[in-house]
């Protein structure tokens, strides 16, 4: 069946209809990933955004049980060149098209994505809609247009609940503005404590938790959407070391006083050279993101920069220059994506560590 | 860190001859190191023994050398240059096995020559079975179980713990050579023995079979600074257990989950890491199919055939920034030649498919074994880019020239059941094919499955095509399932086959729909980043990003995959075909499909389309880009073969006429011509039926030379003898028929010429006349040319000369032309007019100087050759001698007989040059890989008719103190000579027989003219084949065997006792 793609510039993209019939709005991003379609379809941090995927083939390895980024996922779409209707892995336990049906997610395959991709990269990204053949294309551009994207996305992916992932080690607590499994998983993997926390819990009821450490999650939308938390952040830098990753980058920026801006069609896919500054050394990371922070804003923080994509020169990374806290925009835990920068975790843990020594002496 | 300071001249090692497992490749790998160190202020001195390549042209380095890779030669020529550097990665095996060779011998120790880029230790860490293997186990990356073997017992014990099926690798050889998959005791026998004698440390690694699993590649690339990135995944359709380069192959990876994609990743960059590897490597992956279970299969330290196909998939290009991290660069120091506006340091993603498909020498070869396994056979490949799979593969498979337009066979082949089960589960060359077919039949893919253990996945895509098959013929016409065909890749043929019309009637239903392809870019990231590289493929969507600019344009049609009888010389002509235009201020732009080749290097022209070489693929390139006109003649036969379509299509054909080329094609017009300018040539006739064949041959009278009209590298060509035979032939090797005809020439016994020359149609420039080492009847693709001429008469050069003016302006020649001329009786006869570019070409242009192709460019484009400063006439000769010597790759063939004939064998050549013939002999025949020892033993085996030519080579041979061996008959003929000879007994004779003799390695040299003809059971056969498996020198052509031995008379001295009664017969030498 016909579906098509109807965009806030007034294009439209006519392909056939797969996954749920749902017709859904949402901000049209690409990301250029050649594999990961099933952690990248459930990472919260697209909450609200119709993904296109460059690479033509998508569903060849099917979906299976493991894979998942989040237990629901927040996509309002995904368009793909082709959708693999047979695909063919031993873990694979759906397709495509059953898994976004199962989970009320419209799909859109058989258009020129290549073309599209290019229109988001020179316009930035659009809103659009995907919808039935039988709509008004002008009502529904004229509806886009006057149509703000949300900026709710936080509340809607964070957990309701605190809940916790007990370990033997460090007592980390986990402020979740929309997380990757993945990241959950990276910390759980070093024998952490990891309490999962609500994006508005208060500054206070974390440390009543008496963490060692706090990690602040990926999510997804504006940054300063989530004011709450950027107050928390603020409240808690220097209290214990603190790493922020995508997202909790931006709110530690923020909370330090510097300023995001939106980007124009923002780092989406699983190749982006990232230079530590500290040691020259390239990293190939994997990204999500669509607002980035401003290198200007930075003069006047007490953040430094440590780390800036080589393609746009774009800030990538900081560290507190007083207090233990440092942040990347990109992903240490990939998941889909290169794991090259996983030792961005031993970093953290380095300055777990080497509090716990200072502590210890002052104690002493 | 910046370039290196402490390096001003480098040294750049090529890969010499094309031969199965190594081809242009490394031509296009060392081209663009050498262009990337000259960029960079680097004094470049190149050497590599292959006259046809890019690379050695004079430009390319600021000094090349055409010279024998071997430890000898180069030492020369680094004692005479004293660069500071070397660099021996970019040049394939050849080139690493020779760095090796020169550390060790002390030689860069004593000139100081640094070897830049990986450095020894890693190259023989990886090289090395033993090593790496503990290098794995150390890193804790899985390996087969195997062992490292010496002899047949070692590998016997192995198969006594492990079982049954094992891999044979022999150690250091190229693309597998000895190696394969062992079942049972005999294989086992037969492989280990061979594979140990091919090695040249007698080393074998024996492992366990993984023959099923996925095998999947990176193309990873790491600088000083250990930076490491993956360039590129690729996947082969064919499960393991069949050589990577006779896989098909598609990239990136398919079937791999990110988890998957990523262990693989880290493990590739874990290993390159761990050997400290600076440049390009590769990695092989065997993946369980049922697991996340992965063993390496290997890893090459160097540039290769994958990372030259990573290289076109992406638009990456490895050796290029391998050179650049050679010298010191960190590739974030390096800017991404597509984008230019980002940097080396990152991962191309690809938004389209890329499908490559080996193109193997099976339709020369009909007796050759077309088994595929872990030995490579291919002589070359072609890559197609499409934005599905079916439209990947499909384009792929039309782009092989070898008849297909569609995953069907041309001509309706019945299959039994038995027979097509056999084929898919043994796979040969065209099982892609069969399963096709197998999908005709109602097989499902769960039973392809089992058979091929080809993933689901691809099985799926390729039953996707024949669904649309039915489909199209089911809706017959119906504009959204054409939409859909087209965009699956079905070509207009298929579809016109399909509805049981015309191609012109589908193009005409296409075109009143609007079913055009529009053209895509080659970017490395996925569009993400503005681009600005003209790197275009055809698909069937919206867009078009190949915008035309307001110059005028040439378009320049490639030469498609290597193979045998058309090698990478057109490539050569290809490109600077490209240069010239762009120089008389056009804007070139050129159609190929091979990714090998420098000329879809996208930096070459102004536009690189990478489509397939077919009439309605190239039309539609013409019809977006509007070219001013084509050139045909520099892209071999393949280009040559659609001239007429496009013609009759309106497109306007650059240089000869499609009329003048038709009168040197076409028999009867061809003789008629020469009659015309009253030139001799053999008497002969063409024949449409088998019953006008055997009238046309008795008027003549046998011998008689038989071939197909329009073929290129002799393709079934054949001398006959007799009714008997020619019955045969026809029966065998042609399908005769009006459309069909085939050629019968008397055969004419005498010295072959060939000469290349240069026309505008009024000043005709002969830069040369070459002559032959073999008689006539030896294909002049596999004889040995010298130049200039040794043995010609001053009137018989005069001639030459005058019959190729008259025949240049005779057929009204725009460009190049090639013509071989016999010498029968002191008598000049024409043999064939090639209104084209031809074989010595680079040979030719090298060695004189003059660029031929350039200059045949410009006369194509409307600058007279007098404009350009060139008179009619030969040009003058010079002292230096230069032979070019064919180079066979009869090793990588089972069951291919060596003997030489019409019909073209050889893979490759190279170029000898000095001050005399038996100097530049001996270089070319050592660069070839011939080894001369300067005593030891010839076993004779002769055909009656030879036994008289023979006694004069025997005697030779004896005065200069080599033993004799020869069968019973010519042994009898040798001792009436009175030279001593040991006899010995033919095979299954009295032990030692002569199986006997080359197997315990006690004969040096073979000269066997005995039984030609392509039965393998045939004695002659089974001697010429054990001599190529024991690489022992064996001449089936007395002509070669006289050449050799004068290159041996002058390295060595004779013995004569004084007053010996053999003066006298020496007096007939």
């Amino acid at each position: 069946m016909k579906r098509q793609l109807v965009l806030e510039n007034g294009e439209v993209f006519i392909g056939k209809s797969f996954g749920s019939e749902e017709e859904k709005m949402g901000e049209v991003v690409f990301n250029t990933g050649m594999t990961g379609y099933q952690e990248i379809m459930s990472d919260p941090s697209y909450c609200g955004q119709i993904v296109t995927m460059t690479y033509p083939l998508i569903g060849n390895y099917g979906i299976n049980r493991d894979d998942f980024e989040s237990i629901t996922p927040s996509i309002h779409g995904l368009i793909v060149k082709e959708a693999a209707f047979y695909p063919s892995h031993f873990r694979s336990n759906l397709t495509l098209d059953e898994w976004l049906k199962q989970h009320d997610i419209p799909g859109l395959q058989g258009i020129d994505t290549r073309k599209l991709t290019r229109m988001i990269r020179e316009n930035g990204t659009l809103k659009g809609k995907l919808c039935p053949m039988d709509v008004n294309v002008e009502t529904v551009i004229s509806e886009l247009k006057e149509t703000t994207l949300m900026t709710d996305q936080v509340s809607q992916v964070s957990t309701k609940n605190r809940f916790f992932n007990p370990g033997s080690k460090e007592r980390i607590v986990l402020m979740d503005f929309g997380v990757k499994k993945g990241i959950v998983k990276d910390l759980v993997s070093e024998g952490y404590d990891v309490v999962v926390v609500p994006y508005n819990t208060t500054a206070e009821e974390i440390r009543s938790i008496h963490p060692d450490g706090i990690v602040l999650s990926n999510g997804p939308g504006d940054p300063t959407d989530v004011p709450e938390a950027i107050e928390t952040v603020k409240n808690l830098i220097g209290f214990v070391p603190m790493f922020g990753i995508c997202l909790g980058h931006q709110l530690l920026a923020l909370a330090c006083g510097a300023k995001t801006v939106k980007m124009k069609f923002g780092h989406r896919g699983s190749n982006h050279p990232v230079k530590d500054l500290r040691t020259g050394q390239i990293t190939i990371t994997s990204q999500n993101h669509g607002y980035t922070v401003d290198p200007e804003s930075l003069l006047d923080t007490e953040l430094e920069i440590t780390h800036i994509n080589v393609n746009d020169g774009s800030v990538e990374g900081f560290r507190h220059v007083e207090e233990p806290a440092f942040s990347v925009q990109y992903h240490p835990e990939a998941s889909p994506g290169p794991e090259d920068a996983k030792g961005l975790f031993k970093e953290f843990k380095t300055m777990l560590q080497e509090r716990a020594t200072r502590e210890e002496t002052t104690h002493a | 860190m910046p370039k290196r300071q402490d390096v001003k001249k480098i040294l750049v090692i090529g890969s010499g001859p094309i031969i199965i497992g190594q081809a242009a490749e490394f031509d296009y790998a060392g081209t663009q190191a050498c262009q990337a160190l000259m960029e960079e202020g680097f004094e470049v001195v190149l050497v590599n023994s292959n006259p046809a390549t890019i690379m050695t042209d004079e430009t390319v380095a600021d000094r090349v050398y055409i010279e024998p890779l071997t430890l000898d030669f180069v030492s020369r020529i680094i004692r005479q240059e004293q660069p500071d550097g070397l660099l021996a990665t970019l040049g394939g095996q050849t080139g690493l096995n020779l760095a090796v060779e020169l550390a060790e011998s002390g030689i860069l120790e004593e000139y100081n020559v640094q070897l830049l880029g990986t450095n020894l230790d890693a190259i023989q860490m990886a090289e090395d079975r033993e090593q790496f293997r503990t290098l794995m186990n150390e890193l804790n990356e899985p390996v087969p179980p195997s062992d490292i073997i010496h002899s047949l017992e070692e590998a016997k014990r192995f198969v006594e713990e492990i079982g049954f099926p094992v891999i044979v690798r022999p150690a250091y050889t190229l693309g597998g050579t000895g190696g394969g998959l062992v079942y049972n005791d005999d294989q086992l026998r037969e492989i280990v023995t061979g594979g140990l004698h091919q090695s040249p440390v007698n080393q074998c690694l024996i492992e366990k079979s993984i023959a099923g699993f996925k095998e999947i590649e990176y193309e990873v690339m790491r600088d000083g600074n250990d930076q490491a990135i993956v360039v590129c995944n690729m996947e082969n359709i064919d499960p393991v257990g069949i050589h990577t380069g006779d896989s098909i192959v598609v990239a990136p990876s398919q079937t791999m989950t990110d988890r998957e994609y990523q262990i693989l990743r880290n493990s590739s960059l874990k290993i390159i890491r761990a050997l400290g590897i600076e440049g390009g490597c590769n990695v092989q992956f065997a993946l369980d199919p049922h697991s996340e279970n992965y063993f390496i299969i290997e890893v090459n330290p160097r540039v290769s055939r994958s990372s030259a196909l990573a290289s076109k998939a992406t638009g990456y290009p490895i050796a290029k920034l391998s050179a650049k991290i050679a010298v010191g660069y960190h590739l974030d120091e390096c800017k991404n030649p597509i984008t230019l506006t980002t940097y080396a340091s990152f991962e191309p993603a690809l938004d389209y498919v890329v499908t490559k498909i080996p193109r193997w020498p099976f339709d020369k070869f009909d007796a050759a074994n077309r088994k595929l396994g872990t030995q490579m056979k291919a002589t070359g490949e072609v890559m197609a880019i499409g934005r599905n799979l079916p439209e990947s593969l499909l384009k792929a498979i039309r782009s092989t020239e070898v008849d297909l337009d569609h995953l069907r066979f041309q001509t309706k082949k019945i299959l039994s059941h038995e027979e097509l089960r056999n084929r898919l589960v043994h796979a040969d060359d065209e099982r892609i094919i069969l399963v096709a077919e197998a999908f005709r039949l109602g097989y499902d893919i769960e039973e392809l499955h089992s058979m091929t253990k080809i993933d689901r996945f691809f099985l799926y895509e390729i039953s996707r095509i024949i669904v649309l098959e039915k489909e199209i013929v089911h809706q017959q016409w119906n504009e959204e399932t054409l939409r859909d065909a087209k965009s699956y890749g079905f070509s207009d043929p298929e579809i016109a086959s399909l509805l049981q019309s015309t191609v012109e009637e589908v193009e005409a239903f296409r075109k009143k729909h609007n079913i055009n392809p529009v053209y895509k870019m080659v970017d490395t990231c996925a569009s993400e980043f503005a681009s600005e590289t003209p790197y275009y493929y055809g698909t069937y969507e919206d867009e078009n990003e190949s915008v035309l600019t307001k110059k005028p344009s040439v378009l320049v049609l490639g030469s498609g995959p290597i193979r045998i009888g058309q090698g990478i010389e057109f490539d050569y002509a290809t490109v600077h075909t490209v240069k010239a235009i762009q120089e008389a201020g056009y804007e070139a732009i050129i159609i190929n499909n091979n990714p090998e080749t420098v000329s879809t290097d996208f930096q070459i022209s102004d536009k690189l389309y990478f489509e397939p070489l077919t009439v309605e693929d190239v039309m539609h390139v013409i019809e977006h880009e509007q070219p001013m006109g084509v050139i045909v003649q520099f892209g071999g036969q393949t280009a040559l073969n659609l001239a007429s379509d496009l013609e009759n299509r309106g497109v306007k054909l650059l240089g000869t006429s499609l009329e003048n080329m038709d009168r040197a094609e076409d028999r009867d017009k061809f003789e008629q011509t020469l009659l015309q300018l009253e030139i001799p040539q053999p008497e002969g006739k063409t024949a449409t039926s088998v019953s006008e064949s055997i009238d046309i041959a008795n008027g003549i009278g046998y011998p008689v030379l038989v071939r197909p009209s329009y073929v290129l590298g002799g393709r079934a060509m054949e001398i006959v003898y007799n009714e008997k035979d020619l019955l045969k032939y026809m029966d065998r090797a042609v399908k005769v028929n009006e459309k069909h005809p085939v050629l019968i020439d008397r055969y004419l016994f005498g010295k072959e010429i060939e000469v290349d020359a240069i026309s505008d149609g009024e000043t005709v420039v002969i830069p040369g006349i070459m002559e032959h080492i073999e008689r006539a009847g030896v294909h002049s693709g596999d004889s040995i040319a010298v130049y200039p001429t040794q043995n010609i008469s001053k009137k018989l050069k005069k001639q030459l000369v005058d019959y190729t003016i008259r025949m240049a302006r005779g057929f009204q020649i725009i460009g190049l032309l090639n013509i071989q001329f016999v010498i029968h009786r002191d008598e000049l006869y024409v043999l064939e007019v090639n209104p084209r570019s031809s074989r010595t070409v680079p040979f030719l242009s090298k060695i004189t100087g003059i660029n031929m192709a350039n200059l045949a460019t410009r006369a194509i484009l409307g600058q007279s050759l007098a404009n350009q400063g060139f008179k009619t006439g030969c040009l003058p000769e010079p002292d230096i001698v230069s032979v070019k010597v064919p180079v066979f790759s009869f090793a990588k063939l089972r069951s291919v007989d060596i003997t030489l004939g019409p019909e073209m064998k050889s893979t490759g050549e190279v170029m000898g040059r000095d001050y005399t013939l038996e100097k530049a002999l001996y270089k070319g025949l050592i660069a070839s890989g011939m080894k001369i020892p300067t005593h030891g033993s010839v076993l004779f085996t002769m055909a009656d008719k030879d036994k008289e030519e023979a006694m004069i080579l025997a005697r030779r041979f004896h005065r200069i103190g080599y033993k004799l061996l020869a069968t019973e008959g010519t042994a009898r003929r040798i001792q009436e000579e009175n030279i001593p000879v040991t006899v010995v007994s033919k095979i299954g004779g009295e032990t030692p027989d002569m199986l006997d003799v080359i197997e315990g390695g006690q004969v040096q040299f073979i000269i066997n003219t005995l039984t030609k003809g392509k039965q393998p059971a045939r004695d002659g056969f089974r001697i010429r084949r054990e001599a190529v498996e024991r690489g022992i020198v064996c001449m089936t052509s007395m002509d070669t065997a006289e050449a050799l031995l004068r290159v041996i008379e002058t390295i060595t001295f004779s013995a004569e006792a004084i007053g010996s009664p053999a003066k006298k017969e020496l007096a007939r030498v």
